[in-house]
């Protein structure tokens, strides 16, 4: 198994975390790991967990508009709709 | 004689039926009358209680009397207007009764739209062949549209669609909109412009080209040839969605998906934020079950490793041996009891068999044994029973004396 540094799971966009997540689960229902090995993994499973969970409740969806710049470029602005 | 001739006798005297008829047959038969489009000034507007549709048509030289029947009338998006330059398509017949010949009209549509049509299927036969619309062109839509690119108008209800199911579905997305005139003589340009900017300054993972739905006219941009290349040659997936739910546009066609209106193309872009919620809660159940089982697994396993220890021990091995012994002596117990039990039982059958043919039974049956006095030999021959020798004869319940003569 390749060891990586693991990043905090508060970090991790949404995508990558639910990636792991999924990685954990498999290997703890597959694996024979020592006590050790699958108590750590369940404790990173349940940050990755909350972390998706959290990030599902609290997202706002983004809005900007590309406005030119007058000079060929584009400046990103917020987007001011109209109701 | 010339008289005769000046009162065309030789013509008949059609009855006004069957004038009528006659005229009628001709207009139904010429097959250019059948599936006719005219186009004229609309006028004289009617429609009484039956629904149908009643106007006149008409040209600096010429009227022409129309009628369209309810279920077709019903179909229009408006009715048409006193004044209003149309196209009409239907056949030309007779109304007998009123002795009137009329368009038959089916549909109708505004003067103009014809040519736009013309030229809509002109283009759509050329970029067909080029191969724009094929299938394997298209490309796969992002699982993850993390960052959305919109190319609609800022102020139409479109956009407003767009946005209120993306917030409802996935507001993990990041929305761009690059706002352009969607009708018009700018919309070509300004959409053109919105994708090749959303393509090199965002690098969106998918972009929707919405807008609300229109005549023919006010679609032209999204029937553009221009447009159709800069969609085929965008870098992120293009989603039309122009809310005409039964036509398509070029645009349509180009792009690699096409949704109905511009909230579907929200949604088939999106995976939905409550399915994503309860995979979530799916797997941290399952992480949580996963855990469960290890521990109980390795519960096992612990005993497991003692019980095998306690096995290998010294101990352990004099108690296995000490078994072994209790083991076959056992089993010795057990066959040696068998065996005496097989060898009772054969004796027993013999000595029913030797009962069945021993002297006894013998005896029984009125034989007797003579012997040469109580304790001499059985005699078996005449020689053996000399006159006068004493005998001694056995039968089944005793013994008699008896002399040979």
């Amino acid at each position: 198994m390749a060891k990586r540094p693991a990043k905090a799971p508060a970090q991790l966009p949404y995508e990558q975390a639910l990636q792991e997540l999924e990685a954990v689960v498999h290997q703890l229902e597959t694996g024979d790991q020592p006590l050790e090995e699958a108590l750590a993994l369940f404790e990173r499973g349940q940050l990755l967990a909350a972390h998706c969970s959290q990030l599902l409740e609290k997202a706002e969806l983004k809005l900007k508009t590309l406005v030119a710049d007058g000079s060929g470029g584009v400046d990103l602005n917020d987007l001011d709709e109209e109701t | 004689m010339a008289q005769l001739a000046l009162f065309g006798l030789t013509s008949p005297v059609l009855t006004v039926s069957d004038l009528t008829r006659r005229i009628r047959e001709l207009l139904d038969t010429d097959y250019r009358l059948q599936d006719v489009w005219v186009s004229g000034e609309v006028s004289n507007v009617s429609r009484p209680a039956s629904g149908h549709l009643y106007f006149t048509l008409k040209d600096a030289q010429a009227s022409l009397r129309c009628v369209m029947w309810r279920p077709d009338a019903a179909r229009l998006l408006a009715p048409p207007r006193d004044g209003q330059a149309v196209e009409a398509h239907g056949r030309v017949s007779v109304y007998e009764t009123g002795g009137q010949y009329q368009l038959y009209a089916d549909t109708l549509r505004p003067a103009g739209e014809g040519i736009l049509y013309q030229e809509f299927l002109l283009l759509k036969a050329r970029l067909e062949a080029e191969g724009l619309f094929e299938a394997e062109r298209k490309r796969e839509l992002p699982a993850w549209p993390a960052r959305i690119g919109l190319v609609t108008s800022p102020s139409g209800a479109a956009l407003r669609d767009v946005l209120h199911v993306l917030r409802r579905r996935f507001p993990l997305a990041e929305v761009t909109l690059a706002p352009t005139p969607v009708q018009g003589d700018e919309a070509p340009a300004g959409i053109i412009a919105a994708l090749q900017s959303l393509n090199r300054h965002l690098r969106p993972d998918v972009i929707l080209l919405v807008r609300g739905g229109g005549s023919i006219e006010d679609l032209a941009a999204f029937n553009d040839e221009a447009v159709a290349r800069a969609i085929a040659a965008s870098r992120a997936p293009v989603v039309s969605g122009v809310g005409h739910e039964t036509d398509f546009t070029i645009a349509d066609f180009v792009a690699d998906r096409r949704a109905p209106t511009p909230s579907a193309a929200a949604e088939i872009i999106t995976p939905d934020l409550a399915e994503l919620t309860a995979g979530v809660q799916a797997l941290a159940a399952r992480l949580v079950e996963a855990f469960g089982q290890r521990l109980q697994m390795l519960r096992w396993g612990l005993d497991e490793q003692r019980l095998k220890l306690r096995l290998a021990s010294p101990r352990a091995q004099v108690a296995s041996a000490r078994q072994r012994l209790d083991d076959l002596r056992a089993r010795a117990e057990v066959s040696i009891t068998s065996g005496l039990r097989l060898q009772r039982s054969t004796v027993a059958g013999l000595t029913q068999t030797l009962r069945a043919v021993g002297p006894a039974a013998v005896l029984a049956r009125g034989y007797a044994v003579v012997s040469l006095g109580p304790s001499g030999p059985v005699v078996r021959s005449r020689q053996q029973a000399k006159p006068g020798s004493a005998l001694e004869v056995r039968v089944a319940d005793g013994v008699f004396p008896a002399r040979a003569e």
